[in-house]
């Protein structure tokens, strides 16, 4: 046991999560892979939304696995880092159109 | 920075082949390539009739890549005289071998290429280039274009990215922006349009430590985004995995990413791959003559196993026919994910 939450080498142990309820665990690996297949979308513009989606639920799990992901899906460092500014843009603006919300309620008890 | 001169140059441990030999022979890994390759059920690798006669022309190239396996620049001397071109050229004329596939260093700066190129072409044979472009930008090359499309050449391209970043960072700097004028120079000579018998192929390999991207993926957004940017076009995209060999081994070491890369090479390993692995159906000659299974081995000093024909003197089918194809563990890296080949993936 690490004295520490995140430990880089528990990425390849992710799969002994199967280990209990194997039936749930299949289903969802299964249904993760086909997530990321060429459809619509290719999967290097899967691998760019995972990027900044993983950024977003600020996963380091998920950050390492999608930075590697991301490059051998064909994307470089400036679209990598695109999608990050996307994900920081939805992150900041999720903050700041709720000053709606704040402005609302200072007009409310205002003067 | 890239490098600007050769290992060799720079009297550096890993000019040696047998050095990069025993690098990879010292790696834990968890399986040889034979062991994976008889697991495969292709267990000793024989070759299939030679459907294309690999021609490194030598070492001399414009640029000095970081990832070259062939350890090339413009400080190497090595190049092929053109009596043994004609070596080959006899080879050629005593078979149907229907491909002829150029290669270098900047193949187009050896004296005697185009020379090859015509009698090679003149023979029927379909032959190819690989070019790394910015060499159409240098001194009496500027006709290269008119000059491929009047001997119906397959230009075989490299180019890293349709982006800048990338490319330069492998490549040098400058090199992305001259690799477009060189590419829009094909287009003007009709390479690259679809409905010409011109062939444009880009190459496209890693910048790090990782497996190149899906083939069949990526060709539609290249397409688009070349055309979208610098209105390029080309006929079809390859990708190519990196192999673990001369500078970009040396890279591999110092940026510490050698035991993973070859781990991840090794997990990789696609037993549908094995089929056709181009050094199955290609025959690879030195700047000198001497016969390899392939441009790598040829780089790593691993001649072909038959002792009658390992010169292209010795030209020999019959001999050649019944060899074994010689293997290490820098195998892997054409095995791994979708495999890897000159002519890009081996499986879907």
């Amino acid at each position: 046991m690490s004295d520490h939450y995140y430990d880089a080498h528990d990425l390849p142990h992710f799969p002994d999560i199967g280990n209990n309820a194997p039936d749930l665990a299949k289903k969802f690996f299964e249904w993760y892979g086909a997530v990321f297949a060429d459809g619509a979308l290719s999967a290097r513009e899967k691998s760019l939304i995972a990027l900044a989606v993983a950024h977003a639920v600020q996963c380091p799990y998920c950050i390492d696995a999608y930075s590697k992901d991301a490059l051998e899906k064909g994307s470089d460092l400036d679209q990598m880092t695109e999608a990050v500014h996307v994900a920081a843009a939805i992150r900041g603006g999720a903050s700041l159109v709720h000053g709606v919300q704040m402005r609302k309620h200072t007009e409310r008890v205002g003067m | 920075m890239p490098r600007t001169i050769s290992l060799l140059s720079r009297q550096a441990p890993l000019a040696s082949a047998e050095h990069q030999r025993a690098t990879l022979t010292a790696l834990p890994l968890a399986r040889e390539f034979g062991d994976a390759a008889q697991a495969a059920g292709a267990w000793p690798l024989r070759p299939h009739a030679i459907a294309t006669l690999q021609i490194n022309v030598g070492k001399l190239c414009n640029q000095t890549c970081r990832h070259c396996h062939v350890d090339a620049g413009p400080d190497r001397q090595e190049m092929m005289s053109r009596e043994t071109m004609a070596l080959c050229l006899r080879a050629l004329a005593s078979t149907t071998i229907p491909a002829v596939d150029i290669t270098g260093g900047a193949p187009e700066l050896n004296p005697h290429f185009r020379w090859l190129v015509e009698q090679a072409t003149a023979m029927g044979r379909h032959v190819m280039d690989r070019c790394n472009l910015t060499v159409l930008t240098t001194a009496g090359q500027a006709d290269l274009p008119e000059f491929f499309a009047r001997h119906r050449v397959e230009v075989v391209a490299s180019l890293p990215h349709y982006r800048a970043t990338n490319t330069d960072r492998q490549r040098g700097d400058g090199v992305y922006e001259k690799s477009i004028a060189a590419l829009k120079r094909l287009n003007e000579a009709g390479y690259g349009d679809g409905r010409s018998r011109l062939r444009l192929v880009l190459v496209t390999n890693p910048v790090g430590a990782y497996l190149p991207p899906s083939q069949a993926s990526l060709e539609a957004e290249w397409k688009r985004e070349l055309l979208r940017l610098h209105g390029v076009a080309f006929d079809a995209l390859y990708c190519i995995t990196n192999m673990p060999i001369s500078r970009y081994l040396e890279w591999l070491i110092e940026s510490d990413n050698l035991a993973a890369y070859m781990e991840r090479l090794v997990t990789a390993f696609n037993p549908s791959t094995v089929s056709g692995l181009m050094c199955r159906d290609t025959l690879s000659v030195g700047w000198d003559g001497l016969l390899y299974d392939c441009d790598f081995n040829q780089m790593l000093d691993l001649g072909v196993d038959a002792a009658s024909a390992r010169h292209i003197r010795d030209f020999d089918p019959a001999a050649l026919a019944t060899r074994s194809i010689v293997v290490g563990r820098h195998c892997f890296g054409c095995t791994a994910g979708a495999g890897s080949s000159c002519g890009g993936s081996l499986a879907s």
